[in-house]
């Protein structure tokens, strides 16, 4: 009790910092912040997946950009901000049924290949069809929202509109784990076998995990949509799924709080340093993701369970008395 | 009738090029449980050390040689001693995942250390065409499908007729009793490691030409050899062969009559219908879980 006391009394000092220190920053770093904050809707989501269902998506950014296209269509049309984001919620939900239903009746890494073939496919529609998506030149002037008369068009105004709108998806998020029904994934994902013979029923609750995971782009892609204000393909290129999942991976899969270590890495950390002045630290920005991919490969040879998971190092082993 | 000739044949040759990478993927999985997600970086790598090698004034076929040499020492025993052995105890993931570390760090190395832009490579074949009762068939489609025909030839009786070959299998079937049986499973896991880093550089050398050496050119090749793995069977080598062909030739097919901009989606396609209705692969055979 007394650590969980301490835990929200962290969480609860972050928020306030972050929101305090958003006045005195830069236009563009309150940008960039806002950036990481709409990614990491997505990684949250992908955590779902990866780490409480154990299996693997290569498609996040796909249902990210089905979100970001859906809000960007419907927003111009339009359609308020707040009727826009369960549309492109529920949208994602379906086609991530539907594609997680063939993947996962097979175990584990069918469902990579299925995503990734699947993220290529979305890129391939939304080159193509112009009419639709605009094709290489995209869809631009795409609305912030405006709600109840209130704009949300500065950047500071759509930065607290979408910090308060993570917090409470992070919060329902929070719920659904802690829930019976969240619980089970844990089961699931520990041993499935024996979650299997306890009675739960693993392709149904992994499906659903796999297809909450998308909603959760699909939401944030709405959020991008409206943040950038403008959209084309590049972004959600297969590559950006590779680069959420291993933000998952690398804060640490199945703890809550690890994608939001992981999105800072991915997102945050090489534009801070392309913003630098100093020399050696362009040269680190130019050379970032090699870097990356090593950090990956000693992780997962010294830590699998990602950067968080450093602090059960020094902690006794669980099980034993206290 | 002429088009549809043409477009089997040169469906073909680019599927063959594509069993080749397909068939290492299948080999580690079936020897070590390795899933290898840097599959096409081990195509692209071979693909730039060739054009370094034609750079420095090598002959094309001197080149080759030397990348085989280096890929089976970077690309296979390297591999296999850095990333996978440390990293085969924690289990399946971690390692595709680390795989997927290799692949990015690969990627960027090429990228941010050499070029960006996409460098051609000359073909190992002569250029023209060969004209044939009104089929028109290039030399290099040709060359692709008796030089991929012949490596898959040249390994099959390898694996099947050698004592080495076969020892090979046994591993891949089961470790444990080949253990017994008195079979070195290091050594022999050892030997599929190059074979794969080997038939890598045969992909390159085939499909270069026509794709061009780019850091990035790993992406699509990667991925039609773990659709062509599936589709034709995980755990079996000639469905690595049958996939690769299928993906190749419907390509071809759909690029042509429906369209070239959706040419790249015919691989999901295929592998999501192979799932739906035979999960373990055209050819493949179902495997049971273990407790």
């Amino acid at each position: 009790m007394n650590a969980s006391v301490r835990n929200t009394a962290i969480l609860v000092a972050a928020l306030a910092a972050l929101c305090i220190g958003a006045l005195f920053l830069k236009r563009s770093d309150v940008y960039l912040l806002n950036l990481t904050m709409v990614y990491l809707m997505a990684t949250f989501g992908l955590n779902l997946t990866v780490g409480y269902a154990g299996q693997m998506s290569l498609g996040q950014a796909a249902f990210f950009g089905i979100g970001a296209y859906i809000g960007a269509i419907l927003m111009k049309m339009g359609f308020s901000f707040l009727l826009v984001v369960p549309i492109a919620a529920v949208a994602c939900f379906v086609v991530g049924l539907a594609l997680g239903f063939p993947a996962l009746r097979v175990q584990h890494h069918y469902l990579a290949f299925a995503t990734l073939g699947f993220n290529v496919l979305v890129f391939l529609v939304m080159r193509n069809e112009e009419k639709v998506t605009g094709g290489t030149y995209g869809i631009s002037s795409i609305p912030r929202p405006t709600i109840l008369g209130w704009s949300f068009d500065k950047p500071l105004a759509y930065f607290y509109f979408t910090l308060f709108w993570l917090v409470v998806l992070g919060g329902a998020l929070w719920w659904l784990l802690r829930s019976p029904w969240g619980r089970a994934f844990a089961a699931l994902r520990d041993n499935p076998i024996r979650a299997e013979s306890l009675g739960v029923n693993i392709t149904a609750y992994t499906l659903l995990a796999f297809a909450i995971g998308a909603a959760c782009a699909g939401i944030g892609g709405v959020y991008y949509a409206s943040l950038v204000e403008f959209i084309e393909p590049g972004p959600f290129h297969f590559s950006t799924s590779l680069m959420m999942l291993l933000a998952v991976i690398v804060g640490g899969s199945g703890r809550f709080f690890g994608p939001v270590v992981g999105t800072i890495i991915i997102i945050l950390l090489p534009e801070v340093l392309r913003g630098s002045a100093l020399e050696a630290l362009k040269f680190m920005q130019k050379w970032y993701l090699v870097f990356f991919g090593v950090a990956v490969v000693a992780l997962m040879i010294w830590l699998p369970g990602g950067i968080l998971s450093v602090a059960d190092r020094f902690r006794r082993p669980p099980g034993v008395a206290k | 009738m002429a088009d549809l000739v043409q477009l089997l044949v040169s469906g073909i040759a680019t599927g063959a090029i594509y069993a080749l990478a397909a068939l290492g993927f299948t080999l580690l999985w079936q020897a070590a449980g390795v899933i290898n997600f840097a599959q096409g970086e081990f195509v692209m790598l071979p693909a730039f050390a060739m054009l370094f090698g034609i750079a420095f004034g090598l002959p094309m076929w001197l080149a080759f040689l030397v990348a085989c040499v280096l890929a089976a020492i970077v690309l296979g025993l390297g591999f296999k001693l850095v990333i996978v052995d440390p990293l085969i105890r924690h289990g399946v993931i971690p390692l595709v995942i680390a795989t997927l570390g290799v692949s990015i760090a690969v990627k960027s190395i090429v990228r941010a250390g050499y070029s960006a832009e996409a460098h051609p490579l000359a073909s190992p074949f002569p250029s023209g065409q060969l004209s044939l009762a009104g089929v028109t068939v290039s030399y290099a489609d040709i060359g692709t499908l008796v030089l991929a025909g012949v490596i898959v030839v040249a390994l099959q009786a390898f694996l099947n007729k050698t004592v080495t070959g076969r020892a090979m299998q046994a591993v891949a079937q089961n470790t444990d009793s080949a253990r017994v049986l008195g079979i070195n499973v290091r050594r022999m896991v050892m030997y599929v490691f190059v074979i794969n880093a080997v038939l890598a550089v045969v992909a390159a050398l085939l499909i270069t030409p026509t794709y061009l050496a780019k850091f990035d050119m790993g992406d699509s090749i990667g991925q039609k050899a773990f659709f062509a793995a599936i589709i034709g069977g995980f755990n079996q080598t000639r469905g690595a062969l049958l996939g690769g062909v299928l993906i190749g030739v419907l390509e071809n097919l759909v690029g042509f009559y429906v369209s070239p901009a959706y040419k790249e989606g015919v691989a999901l396609l295929l592998f999501l219908l192979v799932i739906l209705f035979r999960p373990e692969g055209l050819l493949g055979k179902a495997e049971e879980r273990k407790v």
